[in-house]
C-alpha cells in the first residue's frame, strides 16, 4: 500500500489497472480525458484515444468480447453519443467484465448542457454506480468489473467534475495481472437479431431484479450512525458537502445509485424523523424513493436543479435559513476565456466578424468566436453539429427566397469525431456552404490529445496520419482549398471567392496549436510616436494588446510578457506602427 | 488540526495549479488529509482560474465557499480581488500585483477597475502585496510566479518548510527544478520582508 492524491480520473486509472484492466479507449472531454491520458502511459495495457464516443464504446466492446477486462471513457454528453452500442451492449451483457466511466459537469465548466448522465442507467436496464472521492474511486472501478462478470452487464461508473478533478487522498495496491477469458462466441447471446434479442430482453428484466437484490447488501452503500431528527439519503459528491454540513446527522450513502436498495431505503427511511434527498441535477433518487411510497421532506422542493452544490449551499437549503455572506467587491470586471495569444483562430475570427457573415460553430476553443469582440458565432450545438446545421440553414434559407452562404466552423478532431458525415450529408444533398476546418494539429481545448490526424497515437507512436483534404476530396467536395489563417487579407480575398461560387466550399487551415506545440515568435512592440490610437488592432481581440487614452486620441501599448508575435494585429494596423523586436 | 483552507485565483496559464498540487503534496508528507480542487478545460483559455487546497485531520468537501478561506494567494490583482467575499475576518492574502488586463480591457470596451490594491488593503488584516512577476522574470522565467508566491506564502503556512521543500521536489519537472527553487527562494525573502 501507498498513499498518494490523486484525482478522481488518475484514481480511476489506477483502479482499472488494479483490477488487471487490458483495454481502454476513450475520446477526450471535460471532465473525463485524464483517465485515458493516465493509461496512455502505462506499458502493457492498450490505451487508445478512439474517434468518438461511440467508437470507443463499441472497441470496449469488443475488447470485453476478446476476453480482456475493458473500459470507455467519455464525459456525459459523449454518452449521448455512445447510447446507440449502450442500449444493445446491455442486452448482449458482457464477456471479460465492461465499464463505461461517464463524467457528468453539474455547474457547466467546460459544457454544452447540464445532463445527468444517470438517467442512462435506467433507460438501458445497466447498473449505475458513483464514488464520492478518489479512494472510492479507485474501489468502486475494481467493484464495477466484478459486478460486470458476475451480472453479465455492463456498468456505468458516474462521477462529476468535482470527483474527476478534486486530488484526495488514495492508497494505491499492486496492479493485477489475471489471464483473459479467451474469445467467447454465442448466437443467442451476442447476436442481437429479434428472436435472440427477446430472449435476451427477459434477461435484462430479471438481472435487473438480482442486481436490485444484491444492492441491499453491498459494500458500496453504507450508513453513517447519527441524529436521526433529520436523515440524509445521498450518494456522490452531494455525500461530502452533507458530512461537512451536518456532521452529527445519519446518512445512507448510496454507491449503488441504480437499482436502488429498496429494503435499505425503506429500513432507513423508517428511523429518521425527517428525510432529506440530496443529488446534484435531477431528483434521480428522490422520484425512485417516492415512488417507493417514502415520503421524502426535504429534497428538489428546497435544493436547485441547476448547477453544483456545495456545504454552504446544502447547510442553507437544508436548515432553510440563509447565512451571512460578505459583499464582494463592487465594480469587478468580468474575465471570460480568450484565444490564446499567437492562436490561428484569432485571424479567421478577424475575417469572419468583419464579413459579419452566419457563422455555424462547433464544440472547441473556436466556440470563443462567439465572445466580443468577435460575436462571429451563431449557434454551437454539439460536436460536428457546425456542417449539418449549417447545410440546414443554406436550404432553410433557400426556400424563404434568400441565398445566402453560410459558414461552418469546426476543428480538425471535431471534424473527425462526427463531422465527416456532416459534410458527406452536405456534398450528397447539394449544399451551399463554406466549411472551414481549423486543423491545429491536436484536440485543443481538453489539453492537446493526439487523434486520427496527428500521426501520432495516445501512447505517442508514430500513427498513420489522416489527410483531411484527401479525405474532402474523396467525399466528393470539389472546392477544397488550404488556408492560412493568420494571413488576413488573404484570408478575406478567398472567403470572398468561396461564398461567390454555388456548392460547398472546404477551406483548411493547418496552423499548430500554440499552446500545445509552444510556438512562439518574438514579441512586437507599438512604436509610440508612430501609433494614432485608431484601435483598428483591437478587433484581434488579443489579451496582449492593451489602450491608453492620453490626449487626443491616446495609444496602443504590446505586453511583450504575453505577446506571441503572430502578427495578426499588425495586418489591421494602417500607420505601421507595430515593430518586431 | 482544524481544517486550513486555501484558495489559490488567477488567469489561466499563469500555472496556478500547480502552486495547490505543491501545498497539497506537502500537506500529505505532514500526514494530514487533505482535498484539492481544480477547473480544466475552457476555464483554462485565459479565463478566472480558481484553486483550493483544505488539509488537516479529516476533509470531507473538496471545495472551499464564502467565508471558509484562511488564506487567498493571489496571481493577478483583479484575481484577487474577486474572491474576497470567501476570505474569513482573520485571514492572509499574499497577492501579485501585476496586472493582466481582460479581454474586454484590450479591446477597450471595459476599465480595468482603478484603486484595486487600496480595495483590498481595506478588507484584509494581513496582506502582501508585491511585484511577483519581477521576481519571477528575475529568477529565470516568468511562469515560476507559482513558486515566488509559495515561497511568500510559507511563513503564513501551518505547514513544515521541509516537506514543502520535499514538495517541490517530487511536484516540480526535473528539467526546471533549479530554475523554480531559485524562485521560492525569492519568494520567500520577500516574505521575510
Amino acid at each position: 500500500m501507498k498513499k498518494a492524491i490523486l484525482s478522481g480520473n488518475e484514481a480511476i486509472a489506477r483502479g482499472f489497472l488494479e483490477a488487471g484492466g487490458k483495454l481502454a479507449a476513450a475520446y477526450p472531454g471535460t471532465p473525463s480525458t485524464e483517465v485515458l491520458e493516465t493509461l496512455s502511459r502505462v506499458e502493457g495495457i492498450h490505451a487508445e484515444w478512439s474517434v468518438n464516443e461511440k467508437v470507443a464504446l463499441e472497441v470496449a466492446i469488443g475488447g470485453s468480447l476478446s476476453g480482456v477486462r475493458s473500459l470507455a471513457c467519455m464525459k456525459h454528453v459523449g454518452v449521448n453519443v455512445a447510447a446507440d452500442p449502450l442500449m444493445t451492449a446491455a442486452y448482449t451483457g458482457v464477456n471479460a467484465g465492461l465499464v463505461l466511466m461517464a463524467a457528468d459537469d453539474p455547474g457547466l465548466f467546460s459544457s454544452q448542457n447540464e445532463q445527468d448522465t444517470r438517467h442512462y442507467a435506467r433507460l438501458g436496464k445497466v447498473p449505475c454506480i458513483e464514488p464520492s472521492d478518489s479512494a472510492e474511486a479507485l474501489q468502486f472501478v475494481k467493484a464495477a468489473f466484478e459486478m460486470s462478470e458476475t451480472f453479465d452487464t455492463p456498468v456505468i461508473l458516474r462521477t462529476t467534475t468535482r470527483i474527476s478533478h478534486c486530488k484526495s487522498v488514495v492508497e494505491t495496491g499492486p496492479a493485477e495481472a489475471p489471464s483473459g477469458r479467451g474469445l467467447a462466441k454465442d448466437f443467442a447471446k451476442y447476436v442481437m437479431l429479434p428472436n435472440n434479442a427477446k430472449k435476451r430482453h427477459a434477461f435484462v428484466e430479471d438481472r435487473l431484479l438480482r442486481l436490485k437484490e444484491w444492492a441491499e447488501t453491498s459494500a458500496l452503500n453504507q450508513i453513517i450512525d447519527g441524529d436521526r431528527e433529520t436523515g440524509f439519503i445521498t450518494s456522490g459528491i452531494s455525500f461530502q458537502y452533507v458530512r461537512e454540513a451536518f456532521p452529527k446527522a445519519a446518512v445512507l450513502k448510496l454507491g449503488t445509485t441504480f437499482p436502488l436498495p429498496e429494503k435499505l431505503i425503506r429500513t432507513f427511511a423508517a428511523t429518521v424523523k425527517r428525510l432529506a434527498v440530496v443529488e446534484e441535477l435531477d431528483p434521480f433518487l428522490e422520484e425512485q424513493i417516492k415512488a417507493m411510497g417514502v415520503t421524502v421532506h426535504l429534497g428538489k422542493n428546497v435544493l436547485p436543479l441547476c448547477g453544483e452544490f456545495s456545504q454552504r449551499l446544502v447547510r442553507e437549503k437544508i436548515a432553510g435559513s440563509a447565512l451571512p455572506l460578505k459583499e464582494p467587491i463592487a465594480g469587478l470586471i468580468m474575465r471570460p476565456p480568450t484565444f490564446c495569444p499567437g492562436c490561428s483562430h484569432r485571424g479567421l475570427y478577424t475575417v469572419l466578424a468583419k464579413l459579419k457573415l452566419y457563422v455555424s460553430g462547433d464544440i472547441g476553443c473556436y466556440t470563443l468566436g462567439a465572445l466580443p469582440p468577435f460575436s462571429a458565432l451563431h449557434t454551437c450545438i454539439c460536436m460536428g453539429a457546425s456542417i449539418s446545421a449549417a447545410h440546414g440553414v443554406a436550404k432553410g434559407l433557400a426556400l424563404q427566397g434568400t441565398r445566402q452562404k453560410p459558414v461552418a466552423v469546426i476543428g480538425d478532431s471535431t471534424f473527425l469525431h462526427s463531422g465527416i458525415t456532416g459534410l458527406i450529408n452536405m456534398v450528397y444533398n447539394g449544399g451551399d456552404a463554406v466549411v472551414i476546418i481549423m486543423n491545429n494539429d491536436t484536440t485543443g481545448m481538453t489539453g492537446g490529445q493526439e487523434h486520427a490526424g496527428t500521426g501520432r497515437s495516445a501512447k505517442g507512436a508514430e500513427a498513420p496520419r489522416l489527410d483531411i483534404a484527401k479525405l474532402c476530396q474523396a467525399i466528393g467536395a470539389k472546392r477544397v482549398r488550404e488556408i492560412d489563417a493568420y494571413k488576413i487579407k488573404d484570408l478575406e480575398k478567398i472567403m470572398k471567392e468561396e461564398l461567390a461560387e454555388k456548392g460547398p466550399s472546404v477551406l483548411i487551415s493547418n496552423q499548430p496549436c500554440v499552446l500545445r506545440y509552444r510556438v512562439s515568435k518574438k514579441a512586437l512592440v507599438v512604436e509610440r510616436e508612430t501609433c494614432k490610437g485608431c484601435k483598428l488592432c483591437l478587433k484581434a481581440g488579443c489579451i496582449a494588446l492593451s489602450y491608453t487614452p492620453e490626449g487626443k486620441t491616446g495609444y496602443v501599448e504590446i505586453d511583450p510578457l504575453l505577446c506571441n508575435g503572430c502578427g495578426v494585429c499588425d495586418q489591421l494596423c494602417t500607420t505601421g506602427c507595430m515593430k518586431t523586436t | 488540526m482544524n481544517v486550513y483552507n486555501i484558495l489559490i485565483s488567477g488567469v489561466g496559464g499563469q500555472g496556478v495549479l500547480l502552486t495547490s498540487k505543491v501545498i497539497a503534496e506537502a500537506a500529505l508528507l505532514q500526514g494530514l488529509d487533505v482535498k484539492q480542487s481544480e477547473v480544466h478545460g475552457m476555464a483554462q483559455r485565459g479565463g478566472s482560474v480558481l484553486s483550493q487546497v483544505r488539509f488537516g485531520d479529516k476533509v470531507f468537501s473538496p471545495i472551499v465557499t464564502e467565508g471558509e478561506a484562511d488564506m487567498l494567494i493571489g496571481f493577478e490583482p483583479l484575481e484577487t480581488a474577486r474572491y474576497l467575499h470567501f476570505l474569513k475576518d482573520d485571514c492572509v492574502v499574499i497577492y501579485n500585483t501585476r496586472p493582466i488586463g481582460t479581454i474586454g480591457v484590450s479591446i477597450a470596451a471595459e476599465k480595468y477597475p482603478e484603486g484595486i490594491n487600496d480595495a483590498i488593503k481595506a478588507r484584509v488584516k494581513t496582506v502582501m502585496p508585491f511585484d511577483g512577476t519581477q521576481l519571477a522574470v528575475t529568477a529565470g522565467d516568468k511562469r515560476t510566479l507559482n513558486l515566488v508566491l509559495l515561497g511568500a506564502a510559507l511563513k503564513f503556512l501551518p505547514l513544515k518548510e521541509s516537506f514543502i521543500l520535499d514538495a517541490i521536489k517530487n511536484t516540480v519537472p526535473k528539467k526546471v527544478l533549479e530554475i523554480n527553487q531559485k524562485a521560492f527562494a525569492a519568494g520567500r525573502a520577500q516574505g521575510n520582508k
